[in-house]
C-alpha cells in the first residue's frame, strides 16, 4: 500500500467523521421540511446550544462519575443534551413559527433568520462572547490499531471520530425505527404528504408539528456534543457556519428525504475534506457553497429527492 | 426671567465639562476585549488600565488625570477602523494605544496618521505597521528578528528540517512565518512544507496528515493561541511526535486549558516572563495579582509599557499639542519598561531582548532570553 494510498484513506477516515456531523444537523432540516416545508434557519444555533448544554452540564455529571472521564458520563451528557435541545426546539416552535403558519413562507423564512441571530446575539450575552474550553468528557486519542492490519497501522482513527461514527449510525437507527416503525413516525410521514388529510383523519397535527421540531433539535443537540469531543474549544457563533453547510447537505441529498439528509451530509463531509488536503485549505468553506450552486444548477431535486409537481 | 436661569444652567453645565476637560487627558486605547483573541486585549488592557490608575494616584500627567477611553473590536476586522474614527473625532484623544494584533494595528494606523494623532501599539510585531507614517509607534521587536529567534533555536536545537503552518488570514502570521523562513534557509535548514488555515477554522487534521507525511523534525505554527491549541490536540492525535514552534500569538489564557498536555515539550518566543527575578518584573508581578489576581502575561507587561511611555512623552512633551508629542514619543530612550530598557529607534520600532518560553507539563516555563 503505497503511502499516498494511506494517505487517501486517511482523508476519507477524518471525511466521514466529518460528513457524520453535518448528516445529524441535516436531518433536523429535512425533517422540519417535510413535514412544515419551510426551512429553519435557527437550526444551527440549536446545535450551538447543544454545545454549551454540555459544557455546563458537563462538569456536574463527571462529578457524579468520580470526576472521570468516560462512557458512562459522555451517555448523560448526550442524553441530557439531547433533551434540552428537544425542548428548547419545542419551545422556539410554539413561540415563534406556530402562530405564523398560515402566513405566506417568506415571513417564516425571515422569522427563522431572526429567531438565528437572536439565538446567536442572546448567546453572546449569556455565555460571553470568548471561546471555552469544553470539558473532556472521554479522552480523544488515537486507537493503536492491531499488528495484523500491516500497512493500515499508518491511519490514526481517533476515539472521537469512532464515538461520532457509532453514535450517529446508533441515532439514525433508532430515527429509522421512529419514523417507520411507530405511530408517531406515521403521523409524521401522513404530515409530510398531505396536512389537511390528516386533520381530517384525526391526527393532532401541531402535536406531531411540535414532535417533529423536538426529535430535529435533539439530533442538533446530539451534533453538538459530538462536535465538541473532537474541538473542544465552543463559542456562540460556532453554529453559523455547520448550520449553513447541513443547509447545503439537505439540499444535497433531496431536502424533505431522510436518507438523502444522510447521504448528502457524507458526500459533503468527504469532499470538504478532500479539497482541503489536496488542493487548498483555504477553500475549506467555498466547498459547500460550490456543492450548493452546482446541484441547484444541475439536479435542483437533490441526489435522492423527486421532482414533485404541485397539483392545484 | 426664565431664559436668564435658563442661560445660567446652560454655563453652569458648560463650564463644567470645560474644567472636567481641561483636568483631563483623554487617551484612547482600543483592544480585543471579546471574542476569538479576547485573551489579547484583556490583558493589555488590564495591564494599561493598572498603569493609568498608578498615575493617577500620582497626582496624574502635568498635574492632569488620564481619563483611559476603552473600545472593544471584538477581535473583528473592520471594527478598528470605526473605533478610531469615533475615538479621533467624538472623544478627541490625544494618543492611541493598540492594537496587539497586527492587522488591527494596519487597519486603524492609517486613520491615526491622516489626524496626526500619535499611536503606540504595544505588542504589534508586524514590521509594516510603523511603516504607515511618523506618527505610529510600537514599544515591542518586530518580526524580522522574532523570526530569526525561532530560527536560530530550531537550528542550534538540532531541528534542521521543518514545517510551517500559516494562518492566511493574519499579517502578524504571514510575516513571521516569512521572516522565519528566510532566515531558517539561507542558514542550513529546509522546509519540508508550508500548509495554511484561516483564523477560526476548528479542523486541521487535513494540514497534519500532509504534513505528518513529510517527516519534519519540528513544526512551526507562528498563529493565534485559539488555533494553535486545537492545532496542538490534533497533532497529537495523529501521531505527531515532533515539537511545535511558535511566536508570541501563543499567549493566550485559553491555550494551556485547551491543549491540555499536547503542547508539552513545544516552543515559543515571547516579550515577557513573569519567572523573571529581576525586582522591576517581580514589583508589577505582585501589583498586578493584587488587583486582578492573576499573574500577568506579555500583553500585559506590554499594556502597562505602553501607558507608562506615553505618560513619560506626555511630560517630556510639556503639553499634548499632536506633533510635540509625536515628537516626544520618538525621543523616548532608554525607557526602563518592565518588558526592557526601550529606545525607540528611527523607524519608530524598539530593540529589545525576546524571551523562550516552553511548555512543560500544561504550564508555561522560562528557558532563555535572546538579546537582538
Amino acid at each position: 500500500m503505497s503511502e499516498q494510498a494511506i494517505e487517501f484513506i486517511q482523508q476519507l477516515i477524518n471525511g466521514l467523521s466529518l460528513g457524520a456531523i453535518y448528516a445529524l444537523i441535516a436531518l433536523g432540516y429535512t425533517m422540519v421540511f417535510g413535514v412544515l416545508r419551510f426551512i429553519n434557519f435557527a437550526h444551527g444555533d440549536v446545535f450551538m446550544l447543544g454545545a454549551f448544554s454540555g459544557f455546563y452540564v458537563g462538569p456536574r455529571v463527571l462529578l457524579f462519575f468520580g470526576n472521570k472521564p468516560g462512557y458512562g458520563a459522555a451517555a448523560v451528557v448526550l442524553l441530557v443534551s439531547m433533551l434540552i435541545c428537544a425542548v428548547l426546539g419545542v419551545i422556539i416552535e410554539k413561540l415563534c413559527y406556530k402562530p405564523l403558519r398560515e402566513r405566506p413562507k417568506i415571513t417564516v423564512l425571515i422569522t427563522a433568520i431572526g429567531v438565528s441571530l437572536f439565538l446567536e446575539s442572546f448567546g453572546q450575552y449569556i455565555f460571553g462572547a470568548n471561546p471555552q474550553a469544553f470539558p473532556t468528557l472521554i479522552e480523544d486519542v488515537a486507537i493503536d490499531l492491531p499488528q495484523s492490519w500491516g500497512n493500515f497501522t499508518a491511519l490514526t482513527v481517533t476515539t472521537g471520530q469512532v464515538i461520532v461514527l457509532g453514535t450517529t449510525l446508533a441515532l439514525m437507527l433508532i430515527l429509522t425505527v421512529i419514523v417507520l416503525k411507530t405511530k408517531i413516525g406515521m403521523a409524521m410521514r401522513a404530515l409530510a404528504y398531505n396536512p389537511t388529510a390528516c386533520a381530517l383523519m384525526g391526527v393532532n397535527n401541531n402535536f406531531v408539528i411540535s414532535f417533529t421540531f423536538g426529535l430535529g433539535s435533539a439530533l442538533a443537540g446530539a451534533a453538538g456534543i459530538l462536535t465538541s469531543i473532537q474541538q473542544p474549544s465552543i463559542d456562540p457563533l460556532m453554529g453559523i457556519l455547520p448550520g449553513l453547510k447541513a443547509f447545503v447537505a439537505a439540499v444535497l441529498g433531496g431536502i424533505g428525504n431522510l436518507g438523502g439528509a444522510v447521504l448528502g451530509g457524507i458526500i459533503l463531509g468527504i469532499v470538504e475534506t478532500l479539497v482541503v488536503g489536496y488542493v487548498s485549505p483555504t477553500y475549506r468553506d467555498a466547498v459547500a457553497f460550490a456543492v450548493l450552486i452546482l446541484i441547484l444548477l444541475l439536479r435542483p431535486a437533490g441526489l435522492l429527492g423527486k421532482n414533485v409537481r404541485e397539483k392545484v | 426671567m426664565r431664559l436668564s436661569i435658563l442661560l445660567t444652567g446652560i454655563l453652569t453645565l458648560t463650564a463644567n465639562f470645560a474644567a472636567r476637560a481641561q483636568n483631563e487627558i483623554p487617551v484612547g486605547e482600543f483592544a480585543s476585549l471579546t471574542g476569538g483573541s479576547a485573551s489579547f486585549g484583556q490583558s493589555s488592557h488590564k495591564g494599561t488600565q493598572l498603569a493609568v490608575d498608578e498615575i493617577n494616584a500620582a497626582g496624574g500627567v502635568l498635574g492632569k488625570k488620564l481619563r483611559l477611553i476603552a473600545e472593544d473590536d471584538q477581535s473583528l476586522a473592520g471594527q478598528p477602523a470605526t473605533i478610531m474614527r469615533k475615538l479621533i473625532s467624538q472623544d478627541k484623544v490625544v494618543a492611541v494605544l493598540g492594537e496587539v494584533a497586527s492587522s488591527k494595528s494596519l487597519e486603524a494606523a492609517p486613520i491615526c496618521q491622516e489626524n496626526k494623532v500619535p499611536m503606540i501599539s504595544p505588542a504589534s510585531t508586524n514590521p509594516k505597521v510603523t511603516e504607515v507614517g511618523d506618527f505610529i509607534f510600537r514599544i515591542c521587536f518586530i518580526d524580522p528578528f522574532q523570526g530569526t529567534v525561532m530560527s536560530k533555536f530550531a537550528l542550534s536545537n538540532g531541528y534542521k528540517k521543518v514545517a510551517v503552518l500559516t494562518d492566511v488570514k493574519q499579517d502578524y502570521a504571514v510575516g513571521l512565518a516569512e521572516f522565519f523562513t528566510k532566515h531558517f534557509t539561507a542558514n542550513g535548514g529546509t522546509i519540508t512544507k508550508e500548509q495554511k488555515y484561516s483564523t477560526g477554522d476548528k479542523d486541521f487534521k487535513g494540514q497534519l496528515t500532509s504534513i505528518k507525511a513529510g517527516k519534519p523534525d519540528a513544526i512551526f505554527v507562528p498563529g493565534y493561541y485559539g488555533e494553535v491549541a486545537l492545532i496542538a490536540r490534533q497533532a497529537k492525535q495523529l501521531g505527531i511526535k515532533v515539537p511545535l514552534l511558535g511566536g508570541d500569538g501563543w499567549v493566550g489564557d485559553s491555550l494551556l486549558k485547551v491543549a491540555g498536555n499536547a503542547l508539552d515539550g513545544s516552543f515559543f518566543s515571547s516579550h515577557f516572563s513573569a519567572e523573571d527575578k529581576s525586582p522591576a518584573t517581580q514589583e508589577f508581578v505582585k501589583k498586578y495579582q493584587a488587583k486582578y489576581s492573576a499573574v500577568p502575561d506579555d500583553m500585559a507587561a506590554l499594556g502597562y509599557d505602553s501607558a507608562m511611555i506615553l505618560a513619560e512623552a506626555i511630560k517630556r512633551a510639556g503639553g499634548t499639542d499632536g506633533a510635540k508629542l509625536r515628537d516626544a514619543i520618538a525621543a523616548t530612550k532608554s525607557f526602563k519598561g518592565i518588558t526592557g530598557v526601550i529606545t525607540i529607534d528611527e523607524k519608530r520600532n524598539a530593540s529589545k531582548s525576546a524571551v523562550i518560553m516552553t511548555i512543560e507539563n500544561g504550564a508555561m516555563k522560562f528557558l532563555d532570553t535572546v538579546a537582538p
